[in-house]
């Protein structure tokens, strides 16, 4: 059915992603890759994998394949004030999601029960018109099987009783050693998700475009910047104030040769 | 946004097609040829070779061609079902109006409402087809009020070069046709026109900042690093930037050809008394509206900068 479900999901299982925390390792899509290369959606076909062999004209050289997760890395801001955030990309499984209206055979689906948006492999006719209207550059096309692919928010996982309960999360989630993703039912207001992202001002990517994303991304958290007022970081200072008191064992031995020496340095 | 030659094409011969059926149909209607005539047989019949030959190759851009009949699965919510059921819906007035013309003796057939019936959908057919790009809101070229009746404008322009083509051939005055081709010239240029300033000067409220949700208003957002080193599938289909260096250019050309010189032709045409020169005219006129419906398209998908391109190191879309 193209249409979305009659009435709103009340169940929202999506992702919460928290880019103060996330360190663009990119496990999360190679862990996606692996677990999802025999999944739902097998197979993530890639072509020319060792580069330089295509032979159509007008195809650049370099391998290429389909990922359902990718981690970009933007720096934001000038100069000494910029930070670097790096920012793993998904399908969203928005609530009003154009890609799943736009499609003419009845392929890609929201589902009423927890509102995971999937394609029919069975039925998809690769006219990549979902493609078009997702803003998030979710679905990609596969040129062997001829059909679109997306996340599934591993169905395979969430739902496997084969597995032990706490592996039943998105390989994504499972595998990122940061602890920078985070599952659940973003429906439920009392849900970890949901009061995370209550707690540290969650947001929805181009808000503007009306697709109600479900999964949230967690800003960084503000720069610390107090430095002391010799331009010392304010931790360091104080080790230092502390090394020059004898009263303090930090003073004693190497440690605290260490630290005043470190002072003196820094104090340049 | 990628040029897919096989959805140009599509666009381009049964937009033309679909026009010629709304010519055909109004002159019949109008009493403008005699029932049975040979215009009106060749118009509808080569209408119906263009709309085909456009609907098969439209089939050729996808995944699984033998799928397409899925695509009339879910004409309630999806612009490219409506389009496809009313491109077949449309075959049925077609098809007996164009038996309509053999038969005069049958009353179904010669029934005088075949005519319009068959304009008003093949109408309706360019209409989902241009509704299929507006209703994108990822591509801020696309979601404009210019859209769907460009599409229709080019479409009515196209079937009328063709319906003079073949009255000069019958060598049958059409004059109504020659004016026709003028007004759709002069107003589809003014609204390319309109068109081409929009996007120019429009702004995009879809920026690296609310993609990302990253920094202020204000805040310079650059890509460090892409995700991949070569080009994935969502950089090649929405990221293509070839012709949009040549822009410009490619849009004096299609000016030039698709209107200035159909006008000229329509213009020059009734003026004309030796039959081949008035052929020469229309065939020339003809030739250049197709290249330039072509070039007007190729533009249309080049000129069409999506969203997710402001990932992959775009700053505004």
């Amino acid at each position: 059915m193209t249409s979305l479900p009659e009435s709103p999901c009340t169940k929202k299982l999506g992702l919460v992603i928290d880019l103060d925390i996330c360190v663009g390792c990119h496990a999360c899509a190679v862990n996606c890759k692996e677990w999802n290369a025999s999944g739902h959606s097998a197979p993530m076909t890639d072509w020319n994998p060792y580069s330089g062999t295509e032979k159509r004209a007008g195809e650049d050289a370099g391998a290429w394949g389909i990922w359902f997760n990718r981690v970009h890395t933007f720096e934001v801001g000038e100069g000494a004030d910029s930070r670097t955030v790096h920012f793993p990309r998904s399908c969203l499984h928005c609530e009003t999601p154009a890609c799943v209206t736009v499609c003419p055979t009845g392929a890609s689906y929201k589902r009423e029960e927890d509102g995971i948006v999937l394609v029919n492999s069975e039925t998809c006719i690769g006219c990549k018109l979902c493609s078009w209207a997702c803003p998030y550059g979710a679905r990609e096309y596969d040129h062997s099987d001829g059909v679109m692919k997306k996340c599934t928010l591993c169905i395979d996982r969430i739902y496997n009783e084969n597995l032990d309960e706490a592996d039943r999360v998105p390989a994504c989630v499972s595998t990122c050693p940061a602890g920078a993703r985070h599952f659940g039912d973003l429906g439920d207001p009392s849900s970890e998700v949901s009061t995370l992202v209550k707690d540290r001002s969650g947001y929805d990517l181009m808000p503007e475009l009306d697709y109600k994303p479900t999964n949230k991304y967690l800003p960084p958290r503000p720069k610390r910047d107090g430095n002391g007022e010799d331009g010392q970081p304010p931790l360091l200072a104080t080790l230092a104030h502390e090394g020059q008191s004898n009263n303090d064992p930090t003073t004693e031995g190497v440690t605290g040769a260490m630290l005043r020496w470190v002072d003196i340095m820094l104090s340049r | 946004m990628n040029p897919a030659f096989s959805v140009i094409f599509f666009t381009s011969s049964s937009g033309a097609g679909y026009g010629l059926l709304v010519f055909a149909g109004l002159l019949t209607a109008m009493g403008a040829f005699p029932e049975g005539s040979h215009v009106i047989v060749c118009a509808v019949g080569l209408a119906m070779i263009l709309i085909t030959v456009g609907l098969l190759s439209s089939t050729a851009h996808l995944g699984r061609p033998e799928r397409a009949w899925r695509a009339l699965s879910q004409w309630r919510s999806s612009w490219l079902s409506h389009e496809g059921v009313l491109a077949i819906v449309t075959f049925l007035p077609t098809g007996l109006f164009f038996l309509g013309q053999f038969s005069l003796e049958q009353p179904l057939l010669r029934w005088l409402g075949w005519g319009p019936i068959t304009a008003i959908m093949a109408l309706l057919t360019v209409y989902s087809t241009g509704q299929i790009y507006a209703s994108l809101k990822t591509i801020r070229q696309w979601c404009t009020i210019h859209v769907v009746p460009g599409y229709i404008l080019i479409g009515l322009l196209g079937g009328g070069l063709v319906m003079s083509f073949i009255g000069s051939i019958f060598a049958l005055p059409t004059d109504e046709v020659y004016w026709a081709i003028v007004l759709l010239a002069i107003v589809t240029g003014i609204l390319k026109w309109d068109y081409w300033r929009n996007i120019d000067s429009g702004t995009a409220s879809t920026t690296t900042n609310t993609a990302t949700g990253l920094g202020t208003q204000n805040d310079r957002i650059r890509l460090l690093d892409a995700p991949t080193t070569s080009q994935n599938f969502v950089m090649r289909e929405m990221g293509f930037r070839i012709a949009r260096r040549h822009a410009r250019k490619l849009r004096q050309i299609s000016i030039t050809t698709l209107f200035l010189i159909p006008t000229l032709g329509a213009l020059c045409a009734p003026l004309i008394d030796s039959q081949i020169s008035m052929i020469a005219i229309t065939t020339m006129s003809l030739v250049s509206g197709s290249v330039g419906t072509v070039v007007e398209r190729w533009l249309f998908f080049a000129e069409a900068k999506h969203v997710v391109t402001l990932y992959y190191g775009s700053e505004a879309a």
